[in-house]
């Protein structure tokens, strides 16, 4: 009795251990890959490097432990104001730019499910914008919204796009939305192709209009897939930084957001400031992300976990 | 994610910086003798630059490798992009890493680097007083100690319409009241001509542009010793003649939104009769392949200031030995030999870039070629360095702040030189 327990204690234990054997390279690269920037990041974050000269001249070397003080610099004066435009701004572009690409999204995809003739071609021109690298596509959009560009020519009015104002962000957010749409419409079709057929016949026979069906059938069945697609797109967005640095430039508070002011305090040598930045970027996107996951159901990794708990 | 990246380099960089510090400091006596002072050893040596476009670094490399073959040099080329190629310098010092020996600088990094001792002092005859251009050395030097040697200059010019200055019968303007009526004058007959641009968009280029503006008035940005002394009835009204030509057309609204290339494509298509910029654009706005609608129409002038002729912002690279490099002793005959009269000559013929020998600019075979030569000279010999300061990063966005506020119209000028005093005195004291 005690030597079958023992044994079967053995076992198990024997198991583990192989289990963590087997496991240990992912741990060991998720700790490089994951673990190691993040714990980096957060001890910069709590030092500030010297920028007082002595009496010849020469910047007086080493950094020295500062606590809490980077964030509360964030928080106290001119860096505040800066800050909150940032964070406004950050906001402001995710929850517009996700919104519009949601519509423009799920309605590329209806197209390209519904898409009989053609179909490649019009799955391959909808995708082609995503294709594109963000900093090239800023690139394509500057020379559209130049003084004397293609914008202006079709407005037949001179806007200047990338000065500071509502016009810029109104500039990022089309650029936005244009490139990533199709990113949405992907993920949506891919929804869209798992409803079965049946359902939207037996649909019909009970007189259906389109429309109703679209609410009450594709709507809720390609929930799931919609969500994680929105999901990731907060993400994307709320990281935004090429598409206003290469389109708008540097340091235009219309366009500035918490990745770009992170980048300038790096640029500019002060690496515990711009640590600290990055690591407020990172906690808004984490508690987004878990908002996201907890309270509208996203369901990233769930599917295996729904099944093990049936 | 390209942040997370920088810092977390930055922070493993730190961490070797941190090691190395402790190992191997014995002499921080201050200023004086370091250790790095001695330029010693000879062998293969690194030359980090900017894109080598013309292709002629690589000659004058081979020709340097050809007659030293031990001691070669070998370049590196950095990204197009300034920041980029300062970002990768900064990198390397910081982890003092001897990668980079030669290091090409932009003429406003020379302070930072110089006070962060990433660059090594050079023997105060590596330049000849004499023959250098005295602004461009003024650039190579931090608290009167020389850290580089001066290799290209660059000066601001007036560009402008010849044939349509000589239609209204005017000569090319030397204050800004006769820039104006040069103006109204020439618009009776082309109406629809745009008077004057620089370089207005929120980046290098204005600081270039405002400080330009302030000096031509007779104010300062920064006095000799170093003060900030912006908030001047002077700067005021530097900065006020560029805001009320945007106020009354004088520079064209789009202005606003002009580097040097979009400014260049205006000035080629016809759309300015006068157009701040550096020499570069000769060359491009003369071409008479189709590309440029005024080639052979135009010619240039000294800047115009408020009550008499202006000031150019300096612009140009310095080489400078970096205090991490080997064989510091080669570094400092190549950049001697890249700094003496045939290399200048022949960089001048080949990437029309200003060279720093006053010789060249007198040379009449080299005028014929490039006729702009005497009035850069006389540019860059009244040329403003801009604020020769450690933080240069935090002083030049500071004041594209105040000048792009005051020219957008965000704030009245008097209040953005109020700003921006208070600014550079925290940033500068």
């Amino acid at each position: 009795m005690t030597a079958v327990a023992r044994r079967a204690r053995g076992a198990t234990s024997g198991a583990g251990r192989l289990a963590a054997a087997l496991l240990s390279p992912t741990f060991v690269v998720l700790g490089l890959v994951v673990g190691y920037p993040l714990v980096a990041a957060l001890r910069e974050s709590v030092f500030r490097e010297g920028t007082d000269l002595d009496e010849s001249g020469f910047v007086v070397e080493g950094s020295r432990f500062v606590g809490v003080d980077n964030y509360t610099a964030i928080f106290a004066g001119e860096s505040a104001v800066r800050f909150w435009n940032a964070f406004g701004n950050t906001t402001l572009f995710t929850v517009i730019t996700v919104a519009l690409e949601v519509v423009i999204g799920v309605a590329m995809a209806l197209v390209m499910h519904h898409a009989i003739r053609w179909r490649g071609i019009v799955r391959a021109s909808i995708l082609v914008p995503w294709a594109v690298p963000t900093a090239v596509s800023a690139l394509l959009w500057r020379w559209i919204f130049q003084a004397d560009g293609v914008a202006n020519s079709i407005i037949g009015q001179q806007i200047l796009w990338t000065t500071e104002g509502w016009q810029a962000k109104f500039a990022v957010i089309l650029a936005d939305v244009w490139k990533t749409a199709p990113f949405v419409g992907l993920l949506v079709l891919a929804g869209l192709q798992i409803i079965p057929n049946d359902v939207y016949e037996a649909a019909r026979v009970d007189g259906a209009s389109p429309w109703r069906q679209f609410w009450r059938i594709t709507l809720p069945l390609v929930k799931p897939a919609l969500l994680v697609a929105v999901l990731f797109r907060v993400l994307d967005a709320l990281r935004m930084f090429d598409l206003p640095f290469v389109l708008i430039g540097s340091r235009k508070e219309s366009v500035e957001t918490l990745s770009m002011v992170a980048f300038d305090e790096a640029s500019s040598l002060r690496f515990g400031p711009a640590a600290a930045y990055a690591t407020i970027l990172f906690v808004y996107v984490a508690v987004t992300a878990l908002v996201f996951v907890r309270l509208l159901g996203a369901d990233v990794i769930g599917a295996a976990r729904e099944r093990a708990r049936k | 994610m390209g942040v997370r990246t920088t810092v977390s380099r930055a922070t493993a960089a730190l961490g070797v910086a941190v090691l190395l510090a402790s190992c191997g400091s014995g002499g921080d006596g201050g200023g004086g003798e370091q250790p790095g002072g001695a330029l010693e050893g000879r062998g293969e040596v690194t030359f980090a630059t900017g894109k080598d476009t013309s292709g002629n670094m690589q000659k004058l490399v081979d020709e340097w490798n050809s007659s030293h073959p031990n001691e070669q040099v070998r370049i590196i080329e950095l990204p197009e992009s300034a920041d980029a190629q300062r970002q990768q310098m900064v990198q390397n010092a910081q982890v003092k890493s001897d990668a980079y020996t030669i290091l090409n600088l932009d003429v406003v990094w020379t302070a930072e680097f110089a006070a962060n001792r990433w660059v090594v002092e050079l023997p105060a005859d590596t330049v000849d007083a004499g023959k250098f251009l005295e602004p461009a050395v003024k650039t190579a030097k931090y608290r009167d100690k020389l850290y580089a040697a001066p290799v290209y200059s660059d000066g601001g010019l007036l560009y402008y319409r010849k044939d349509l200055l000589d239609a209204a019968g005017l000569q090319p303007p030397k204050t800004w009241a006769e820039l104006t009526a040069a103006c109204q004058a020439v618009k009776a007959t082309q109406p629809a001509i745009g008077c004057y641009a620089g370089q207005f968009e929120k980046y290098e280029g204005l600081t270039v542009n405002f400080d330009e503006a302030v000096h031509s008035a007779g104010g300062d940005v920064v006095d000799a010793s170093g003060k900030p002394v912006v908030d001047s009835p002077e700067a005021k009204a530097g900065l006020d003649a560029l805001v009320t030509g945007f106020q009354q057309g004088v520079i064209p609204q789009k202005a606003i939104t002009y580097k040097e290339e979009e400014g260049r494509r205006a000035f080629q298509a016809g759309e300015l009769l006068f157009h701040r910029q550096w020499p570069y654009q000769w060359n491009l706005a003369g071409k008479t392949d189709g590309s440029s609608q005024v080639a052979g129409k135009f010619d240039v002038a000294p800047l115009p200031g408020l009550n008499g002729p202006g000031s150019s912002t300096l612009g140009g690279h310095n080489f400078a030995i970096s205090a991490f490099g080997k064989n510091k002793a080669t570094a400092l005959d190549f950049i001697k030999f890249f700094t003496s009269e045939p290399s200048q000559r022949s960089n001048l013929l080949a990437t029309s870039q200003a060279p720093t020998l006053a010789s060249l600019y007198d040379d009449a075979e080299l005028i014929k070629q490039f006729p702009y030569l005497p009035t850069l000279k006389e540019s860059i010999l009244s040329a403003k360095p801009r604020p020769q300061a450690v933080r240069y990063g935090d002083v030049t966005q500071a004041i594209q702040e105040a000048a792009y506020a005051a020219l957008t119209g965000a704030k009245p000028s008097d209040v953005a030189l109020k700003d921006l005093q208070a600014k550079l005195q925290e940033l500068l004291k």
